[in-house]
C-alpha cells in the first residue's frame, strides 16, 4: 500500500465547530483563540493498531455480558468502516457504548430516575474483518433526558469510537435511528448545517442482518477520512 | 467515488463506560529502552474549574523517533480524575521527520475529548530545555507568545516529572490545532 502523505479537509457544513450555544457545555469549553493549522507529519499520519490481543471475540455482544438477558429490544448494528474515496478500512478498533433499554447508564453521574438492568452494561467492541465489516448485538437504547435546556431529551442513540489508520482519522460519533421524532429537536444531531450530513448520522433499519424471529437489523456505514488522491499539479493554490 | 467523512458528535459525559477498558497510562513495559518520563496535567474550562470528564489520548514515537514499533506501541488514553487530573507514565520519543525535509523536536501528539466538545481537540506536547524546539517546523508555525503552552514543564525535584496542564479558554489558552 502506497504511503499516504496527505488526507483532505472535511467538507464544508459537514463537520461541528466548537462552539455552538444551543449544546451549552461548549461554551465555557470551545477554544476561544484561532485554532493552528498543522502540517500533516508523520505524527498525524500513522496510528496506533489493535489486535485480537485486547479485543475477545464475544466483545461484539453486548446481550451476553451477564448471568442473564437484558430486558429490552435486541437488535443487531453492522456496517462498513470506509475511507472517503470507499475504501475498506480493515481490521480497525470500533468501541461503542450507549444506554439501557430505560434510557439509563450504569455511571455516577446519571441521577436519571429510570431503572438499571443489572443484565446491562452498555458497552461493545469489534475489530472490522478484511472488507471493513463490523457487527454488534445489542438491545435498542432509550431516549432519555438531559438538562442543556427545558425539556431537552436525547434521542435513541449509540456512541461510536473509531481509530483509523492515523491518528488524523480518529472518530467519535453517535447513531441514531430512523424515524425518531426527537432528532429535529436536538442539539447534538443539529450541530452541522449540512443536511446529508446529519442524515448520515441515522442508521436504517436492514433486512439483510436481519435475524428472522430473533431481531430487527440496523445498518451504520462510517466514514473517516481520506486520502487526497488529487495529483499535485491539479491541486488549487 | 468520493463519500464525506461522518460528522463528529461529543463523546458525553459517560465516555467512560465505553472507553476506559482500553485507559493505557503506562505506555512503555520494562526493557523498553529510552528516557524514562511522566506527564500529568489538569485539564480546566473557562471557568477556571477542572473538567472531570475529559478524555485525554496521546501518539508518540520510539526513542529512536519510529512509530508503531512491536515493543512499544506508543498510544496512551487517560481519563482525567475529579481534579481534572490525567497522567502518563512513558519515554521520551526521538525526532520523527518533519515537512519538507525538516526534523521535528520531540514530541506527543495529543487528541482530547469531553462532554462540551462536537470533535476533539487536537494539541501536541514538547518538552522543556529541548534545544530542537526552537528549529521545529510546527512550533514555529505557532505564534511566539504562545508557544509555552504547548511545553511541558519540569516538576522540580522528581527526575523525569513533567507537567502539562491544559486551558480551554482564558489568559493562557492552550494552543489547538486544526490538521
Amino acid at each position: 500500500m502506497p504511503e499516504i502523505t496527505a488526507y483532505r479537509r472535511p467538507a464544508p457544513g459537514t463537520q461541528p465547530d466548537y462552539l455552538f450555544p444551543r449544546y451549552a457545555s461548549t461554551v465555557k469549553r470551545a477554544p476561544t483563540r484561532p485554532l493552528v493549522a498543522l502540517p500533516q507529519t508523520r505524527t498525524e499520519l500513522t496510528g496506533p493498531v489493535f489486535g485480537y490481543g485486547e479485543v475477545k471475540r464475544g466483545d461484539h455482544d453486548l446481550t451476553k455480558q451477564h448471568a442473564g438477558d437484558p430486558i429490552g429490544e435486541r437488535i443487531v448494528v453492522s456496517g462498513r468502516v470506509l475511507d472517503e474515496n470507499g475504501r475498506p478500512v480493515p481490521n480497525t478498533l470500533v468501541e461503542i457504548w450507549q444506554a439501557n433499554s430505560a434510557g439509563r447508564y450504569p455511571h455516577r453521574v446519571d441521577q436519571h430516575d429510570a431503572p438499571t438492568d443489572p443484565n446491562f452494561t452498555g458497552c461493545g467492541r469489534a475489530l472490522t474483518d478484511k472488507r471493513g465489516h463490523y457487527r454488534f448485538v445489542t438491545i435498542r437504547p432509550g431516549e432519555y433526558p438531559w438538562r442543556n435546556h427545558y425539556n431537552a431529551w436525547r434521542p435513541a442513540h449509540i456512541h461510536f469510537s473509531l481509530f483509523g489508520q492515523a491518528f488524523l482519522q480518529r472518530l467519535v460519533t453517535q447513531m441514531y435511528f430512523p424515524g425518531d421524532p426527537l432528532l429535529a429537536e436536538d442539539p447534538m444531531f443539529n450541530c452541522v448545517p449540512d443536511e446529508g450530513a446529519r442524515n448520515r448520522l441515522i442508521s436504517s433499519l436492514d433486512w439483510e442482518s436481519t435475524i428472522p424471529e430473533v431481531a430487527l437489523g440496523y445498518r451504520f456505514d462510517i466514514v473517516l477520512r481520506g486520502a487526497d488522491e488529487t495529483p499535485m499539479e491539479n491541486r488549487k493554490r | 467515488m468520493s463519500l464525506h467523512t461522518t460528522t463528529s458528535q461529543t463523546v458525553g459525559p459517560y465516555l467512560h463506560i465505553g472507553l476506559t477498558w482500553l485507559i493505557t497510562e503506562r505506555l512503555a513495559p520494562a526493557g523498553v529502552p529510552g528516557e524514562r518520563i511522566s506527564i500529568e496535567g489538569r485539564v480546566v474550562d473557562g471557568d477556571g474549574k477542572p473538567v472531570n470528564d475529559a478524555l485525554v489520548e496521546i501518539w508518540q514515537a520510539d526513542s529512536r523517533g519510529n512509530y508503531g514499533g512491536k515493543r512499544f506501541r506508543g498510544f496512551g488514553r487517560s481519563a482525567t480524575d475529579a481534579n481534572g487530573m490525567f497522567r502518563f507514565h512513558t519515554i521520551k520519543p526521538g525526532r520523527v521527520p518533519g515537512p519538507d525535509g525538516t526534523t521535528q523536536a520531540p514530541h506527543l501528539g495529543v487528541n482530547i475529548f469531553m462532554r462540551g466538545q462536537l470533535k476533539q481537540l487536537v494539541s501536541r506536547i514538547y518538552f522543556p530545555g529541548e534545544a530542537a524546539n526552537a528549529k521545529d517546523p510546527v512550533l514555529a508555525l505557532v505564534p511566539a507568545d504562545r508557544r509555552a503552552t504547548l511545553i511541558a514543564k519540569k516538576v522540580a525535584g522528581k527526575a523525569g516529572a513533567l507537567r502539562w496542564d491544559v486551558f480551554l479558554q482564558g489568559r493562557d489558552e492552550t494552543v489547538f490545532f486544526d490538521c
